[in-house]
C-alpha cells in the first residue's frame, strides 16, 4: 500500500455493539393526503368504469401512459383521451421473493412492466401479475388485466387485481 | 476553459455500521484530503457536500447537519444531490466552482451513513414510487433492479453466469483496499447458488449497506502546481436526465449514460474512448450495472460488456481495468461516498499511487461514473494527468 494513499480507520460495529454503544431511536410518523392531479384523477376515475385510459399529443402524434396532462416532449398540453388495452405483453419481470425489510415472503410476487396494446411503442406500466405459475412467466407474454368487480372498484391501481396471462 | 485539478484525496473506510456519526465521518475525509496535499481549512475557498436521501439518517436538512464535519461553516456551501450520482456530480459541481473563475480552491465532501435507519435503509426508498399508480401495489426497490436486469438479459441473451464475474472480480480487487467492507475470493458458483433475493438478482449480485465518507480538493491551476507536483486535471464532465416514467424507458440500455458520456468526451477531445481511456470506475451497486454502464459509456457495444468480462479485458491486468478499486460490490456503497471513492480511485491510478490496486500500464486517462435517482441520471468525470 502506498503510503501517498489516505485511508482513516473508523470503528466498524457489531450487531451486539450497536445496541450497546450510547444513543437514542426514534419513530417518524409522517401522514399525507396527496391529489391525484387532473391526469391521473381521470385515468383512476376511467380504472373504476373498468377503463384504461391515456392521453394523446396531437404533435408528436404519442400516446402517453402512463397518462399526463401535458406531452413532456412537445411541452404543451395533451389533446385528448384514449382508452388502451385491457390486453399487452411483459416487457420485463421479475419474481420478488423478499419484502423491502428482507423478510421471506410466503408467497413470491411477480412485479411486471407491462406494454399495453394501444399505447405507442415502448410505454408500459408497472404491476402484478396473477393467476399464473411464476416459472411460466417470460418476457414478450401476452397478458390481460383483471379488473376487481365493479362495487369493490375504488379509483385505484388496485382496481385492477393484476394482469394474467391471455389464454 | 480555465484548468481544474484534483489535487487531494482521503476517506475513512467503509464498514457495515460505523460508531462515528455523519458529521464525524465527514470530517475524518475531509481532514485526510486536506492533509493529503497539506493543506489547512482556511485555504478553502468553498464546499460541496454531498450526501443521498434524508430519510437515511432521519435528519431534515441534512446538508446543514453535516456542514462543519465538511469544513463549511463561514464558507460558501453547496449540497449536491441526484441519489447514487451524487458523489461524482458533487465532483462536477466542485469543478464548476473552480471552472467559473468563483473560486480558487474547493473542497467536496460525500457521506453517507445507511445504518441508522430501521429496520432497513431500503425503507428510506419506498418513497421514490409514484404515489397514485406505483406505491399502492407495495412495491420494493429491488424489483426495479431486477426488472432492468432481466431486460439486459433477455435483450442480449445473456445468462446470470455471464454477469456473476463481475462480483468475483470486484471482491477480488477490494482485496487490496484499505477501506474494503467486502473483498474476498467468492466464485461464480458462490453467486449462483447465493440466496435468490429477486429474480435475477441474488444476494452476491448487490453491494452491501455501507458507512463511510470520502473527500476531494480540487484547484485552479496556479493553486495546483503549488500545492503538487502530480496534479490529476479534469478533462471533461457530463451529467443527463432520462425520463422519471421509468416504465417507459427501455431499461436494457442506458441511454442517459451515453448521452453524459458524449458530453464529456466532447470536452475532453475523446474520439475513441475504448483506445484513450486507460482504466474505468462505472458504478457497479449490482454487477450487471458495471457491464450496463460500459456499455452506456460506449467503451463496449451494446450486450457485448459481458464477453470482455470473460476475456479478462476487465481485469486489473487486463486491457480495460474496471473498477480495479473493488467497486461499491467489493469496497462497499455508502451512497453518495461511493460515487466520489471512484472519482478518487482515479486520482490515485493516474498519480501511480494505487498501491497493490495499481493497473500496470501507466495509465495517463482515466474515468469515473455514477448513476442514480430513478435509475435515469448519469454523472461521468474524465480525468487526465
Amino acid at each position: 500500500m502506498s503510503s501517498a494513499e489516505r485511508v482513516v480507520p473508523v470503528r466498524g460495529l457489531s450487531d451486539s455493539e450497536f445496541r450497546s454503544v450510547p444513543g437514542t431511536e426514534a419513530r417518524v410518523r409522517a401522514e399525507y393526503s396527496w391529489d391525484a392531479g387532473y391526469a391521473m384523477g381521470t385515468f383512476l376515475k376511467g380504472l373504476k368504469e373498468g377503463k384504461i385510459l391515456a392521453t394523446t399529443c396531437r404533435t408528436c402524434g404519442r400516446t402517453l401512459f402512463p397518462p399526463r396532462a401535458f406531452c413532456e416532449e412537445c411541452f404543451r398540453p395533451t389533446d385528448g383521451w384514449k382508452e388502451v388495452g385491457p390486453t399487452g405483453h411483459v416487457y420485463t419481470f421479475s419474481i420478488c421473493y423478499v419484502s423491502w425489510d428482507m423478510r421471506r415472503l410466503a408467497v413470491p410476487e411477480i412485479p411486471a412492466v407491462i406494454r399495453l396494446d394501444g399505447a405507442s411503442p415502448g410505454m408500459g406500466i408497472l404491476h402484478l401479475l396473477g393467476e399464473v405459475d411464476p416459472s411460466r412467466v417470460e418476457v414478450g407474454m401476452k397478458v390481460q388485466a383483471v379488473f376487481r368487480p365493479p362495487e369493490e372498484r375504488r379509483g385505484a391501481i388496485t382496481d385492477v387485481l393484476h394482469f394474467r396471462p391471455v389464454s | 476553459m480555465p484548468r481544474v485539478a484534483v489535487v487531494g484525496a482521503g476517506m475513512t473506510r467503509f464498514v457495515r455500521r460505523a460508531e462515528e456519526t455523519g458529521k464525524e465521518l465527514a470530517w475524518k475525509a475531509a481532514k485526510a484530503a486536506l492533509d493529503s496535499c497539506e493543506l489547512t481549512l482556511e485555504k478553502v475557498d468553498a464546499v460541496v457536500l454531498a450526501s443521498a436521501p434524508d430519510a437515511f439518517d432521519g435528519v431534515h436538512m441534512k446538508g446543514e447537519y453535516l456542514s462543519d464535519g465538511a469544513g463549511a461553516w463561514r464558507k460558501p456551501l453547496i449540497r449536491s444531490y441526484v441519489g447514487g450520482g451524487s458523489g461524482v456530480f458533487a465532483a462536477i459541481q466542485g469543478w464548476y466552482h473552480v471552472a467559473s473563475g468563483l473560486f480558487d480552491t474547493v473542497l467536496v465532501v460525500a457521506e453517507e451513513k445507511m445504518s441508522s435507519a430501521q429496520p432497513h435503509p431500503q425503507g428510506a426508498f419506498l418513497t421514490i414510487f409514484d404515489n397514485m399508480i406505483e406505491r399502492p401495489l407495495g412495491p420494493n426497490l429491488l424489483w426495479i433492479f431486477a426488472m432492468e436486469m432481466n431486460a439486459y438479459m433477455t435483450r442480449y441473451g445473456l445468462e446470470k453466469k455471464d454477469i456473476a464475474l463481475v462480483a468475483v472480480k470486484n471482491k477480488k480487487n477490494a482485496k487490496d483496499h484499505p477501506a474494503a467492507l467486502l473483498g474476498g475470493d467468492i466464485t461464480v458458483e458462490d453467486v449462483l447458488n447465493s440466496e435468490v433475493l429477486a429474480w435475477p438478482v441474488q444476494r452476491l449480485d448487490v453491494s452491501p449497506i455501507t458507512d463511510g465518507a470520502v473527500a476531494i480538493v480540487m484547484a485552479a491551476e496556479h493553486v495546483a502546481k503549488r500545492l503538487t507536483d502530480k496534479p490529476v486535471w479534469v478533462a471533461g464532465v457530463g451529467w443527463h436526465l432520462d425520463t422519471a416514467y421509468w416504465t417507459d424507458r427501455d431499461l436494457h440500455y442506458p441511454r442517459y449514460v451515453e448521452y453524459a458520456a458524449r458530453m464529456a468526451y466532447e470536452m475532453a477531445g475523446i474520439r475513441e474512448p475504448r483506445k484513450e481511456i486507460h482504466v474505468v470506475e462505472p458504478y457497479d451497486p449490482f454487477d450487471y450495472k458495471e457491464l450496463h454502464h460500459l456499455e452506456g459509456l460506449l467503451l463496449f457495444p451494446p450486450g457485448k460488456a459481458p464477453e470482455a468480462a470473460r476475456d479478462g479485458v476487465l481485469d486489473r491486468d487486463g486491457d480495460l481495468p474496471s473498477c480495479p478499486s473493488g467497486g461499491l460490490l467489493g469496497v462497499g456503497n455508502p451512497i453518495a461516498a461511493a460515487g466520489l471513492m471512484k472519482v478518487a480511485e482515479i486520482f490515485w491510478q493516474l498519480r501511480g499511487e494505487a498501491g497493490a490496486r495499481q493497473v500496470p500500464g501507466d495509465p495517463r486517462c482515466g474515468l469515473a461514473q455514477a448513476w442514480g435517482d430513478l435509475m435515469q441520471v448519469a454523472t461521468v468525470m474524465v480525468l487526465r494527468r
